[in-house]
């Protein structure tokens, strides 16, 4: 700073210059040291390792049949209640063969209602609708139902926890 | 007594030296327009209803994903604990009105230009601001619909590009709603969003003391940067009047008017009810969003595919860039509704828009009818053979979920009371089976025998045959 001085200028204005900038840089220096770990964990994400979760019996579902079935999220926290489950639709379509619908609806992710009679997914919200295996029969929906993996263990059949699907 | 403690009081902090001007500064006389400059201060008024009563439920209401629906029975469970919530509830539809009318008076009146450009942007953060207050508030109501909302906004910032996915997930607090979820909707609302609002809010109180609040614009009486300074305050000299008590008796008896009409409907109507709990697992939820987002909700529904992404994304980000440019394009020049037509063209048909979409979603025409009950054997005009097979078909396939019978079912597809009189049956097999844009196909769903009933059925429906059964019952 001192070298940088004008000829004519006091060395009170470098001081003061020397200080100001000082001071701006101390506080910004503060300012990051608390705002990396307040940020990282504001924007930091919970992310939980997948993990088969049991859902019923092989010989609770009906070939052919459609049912609802809920599991856990793979960690949830001890104040999430109700919200540690998720739904989903599983169809028994053989002996041993199973597919896990995601209950979003892929248009906005509202819930869609399983109607046996009609042999069709039903969207509450923008009226989306899907056939029995998850393709788009009508509406704004911009692709099928989403699949969770789904396995047959012994004679559980197991889903595989996965993340809200976002298109 | 009084007066020697003010005087202490104010002898050591100097509070008379800024609060005196402050109060009487001189404002221009509004003479027929007068009572539009109350918008502004009542949406004030409110703002502070919403604080007063939002730390009041904040004392009872439990931020945790699994407790917030009990908690929030509780509060409604207790007589004072409804009208506050309800008093919250009124105050936030009253705020969005209020600020709304507010921009749109400033708008029309031309306030937003010289040399106040920088009130209007400051301004339009706010409504920003609100709009935000309003969406993570109903999501805190946390029943069922406030638990698919967290769901459909994940969905929604999922459309942004690039980072949707990340975006998406952001929302949640993780890979799912769960406990995190609840508890950052909380702090945006409670901490995060006011902070700014209060930040913004001072600096455009500030604005109006250091521009001066606008006169009310004559036709003719272009606004010059070069000169309209010295005018303004020219014409301050002449007639200006103290704002206290001059001008703020108006804002003080609107703000009143307000505040007792949002009470009154606290404590007759009371707060929206809470719905079923925020179960996932409980699939009957029909998720709407509160009223002054129903337009949004409709227009998600009509629009045509390809624009979607468009509409949830690019549209709100055009309109922002709008409000923030229109101050620069337009920051001088006419400021009288009457010289600037299109300003009124503009907000007609923003009213109009939002007003027709509000009033579809509102109905939901393409929203399945859930409800709708199996049709009445005096709708159908027999109780057996083919054609009561086939009633009993129409409702059990689903299709009056959507189409409607004599009153009976939904209005997604077309009404086929008098389906028998348009259509043959092979038209009406041919739709069955080929379906459309917004009906799914039958074809594999349907077997032969039901369907010769359903078209039986839905052949009957002619409205020769329909009165000829009314008149001999």
């Amino acid at each position: 700073m001192i070298e940088n001085a004008q000829p004519g200028q006091s060395p009170d204005l470098n001081r003061r210059r020397f200080f100001s900038r000082l001071s701006v840089l101390l506080g910004s220096i503060g300012a990051a040291i608390v705002a990396v770990p307040t940020v990282g964990f504001l924007l930091g994400l919970r992310r939980p390792t997948k993990i088969w979760r049991a859902v019923g019996h092989v010989q609770d579902f009906k070939i052919g049949e459609t049912t609802q079935v809920a599991f856990e999220d793979p960690s949830p926290l001890p104040w999430s209640g109700v919200t540690a489950q998720t739904a989903a639709w599983l169809r028994r379509k053989a002996d041993d063969e199973f597919i896990a619908f995601s209950v979003d609806c892929t248009h906005l992710g509202c819930p869609v209602r399983w109607l046996p009679g009609a042999n069709l997914f039903m969207c509450p919200c923008h009226g989306g609708v899907f056939y029995s295996d998850g393709t788009v029969a009508s509406g704004p929906p911009p692709r099928p139902l989403f699949h969770y993996p789904v396995r047959v263990q012994g004679d559980e059949v197991q889903i595989l926890t996965s993340p809200l699907p976002i298109s | 007594m009084l007066k020697r403690i003010w005087d202490w009081f104010d002898d050591l902090t100097g509070t008379s030296k800024w609060l005196v001007p402050l109060l009487r500064h001189p404002v221009p006389h509004a003479k027929k327009s007068a009572w539009f400059y109350v918008l502004g201060s009542a949406t004030l008024i409110v703002f502070i209803l919403q604080i007063v009563t939002g730390i009041s439920l904040a004392s009872a209401y439990v931020p945790a994903s699994g407790e917030a629906y009990h908690s929030l029975l509780f509060i409604s469970g207790t007589t004072l604990g409804r009208i506050v919530r309800g008093i919250h509830y009124f105050g936030a539809s009253a705020m969005i009105i209020l600020i709304g009318v507010h921009a749109v008076r400033v708008y029309l009146m031309g306030s937003y230009k010289y040399p106040r450009q920088v009130n209007w942007l400051t301004g339009v953060g706010l409504l920003v601001l609100t709009l935000l207050m309003a969406f993570t508030g109903q999501l805190l109501r946390w029943d069922q619909t406030g638990f698919w909302t967290a769901v459909v906004a994940a969905e929604q910032a999922g459309r942004t590009p690039f980072i949707g996915n990340w975006l998406g997930h952001f929302i949640l607090a993780g890979d799912t709603v769960g406990g995190a979820t609840l508890s950052r909707f909380f702090a945006a609302h409670v901490f995060f969003i006011p902070a700014l609002i209060f930040g913004l809010l001072g600096f455009h109180l500030y604005l109006v003391i250091h521009n001066g609040i606008s006169e009310p614009p004559k036709a003719g009486r272009p606004v010059d940067p070069k000169t309209y300074r010295r005018w303004y305050n020219d014409l301050l000299g002449k007639e200006g009047h103290p704002f206290w008590p001059d001008a703020a008796w108006r804002d003080v008896a609107f703000g009143f008017a307000v505040v007792v009409i949002i009470v009154v409907l606290a404590i007759v109507v009371g707060p929206e009810a809470l719905g079923k709990p925020p179960d996932p697992t409980i699939l009957g939820a029909s998720p709407r969003p509160d009223w002054y987002f129903l337009w949004y909700y409709a227009l998600l529904s009509v629009a045509p595919r390809w624009s979607e992404n468009y509409i949830i994304i690019l549209a709100p980000l055009i309109f922002g860039l709008l409000l923030i440019f229109l101050p620069f394009v337009a920051g001088k020049g006419e400021r009288s509704p009457l010289r600037r037509p299109w300003s009124i063209l503009i907000v007609a048909t923003i009213i109009i828009v939002i007003g027709y979409f509000g009033q579809l979603g509102h109905s939901a025409p393409w929203s399945p009818r859930f409800r709708a009950e199996p049709l009445p054997a005096t709708v159908v005009g027999a109780s057996g053979g083919a054609v009561a097979d086939g009633a009993r078909l129409f409702y059990e396939k689903g299709c009056e979920y959507c189409h409607m019978i004599d009153g009976y079912g939904g209005i997604r597809g077309p009404d086929l009371t008098y389906v028998g009189d348009r259509m043959t049956a092979d038209q009406i097999k041919t739709r069955i089976f080929s379906g459309a844009t917004n009906m799914p196909s039958y074809n594999g769903n349907i077997t032969d025998q039901q369907l010769s009933a359903v078209l039986a059925f839905l052949e009957s429906r002619k409205h020769r045959l329909i009165e000829k059964q009314r008149s001999s019952p």
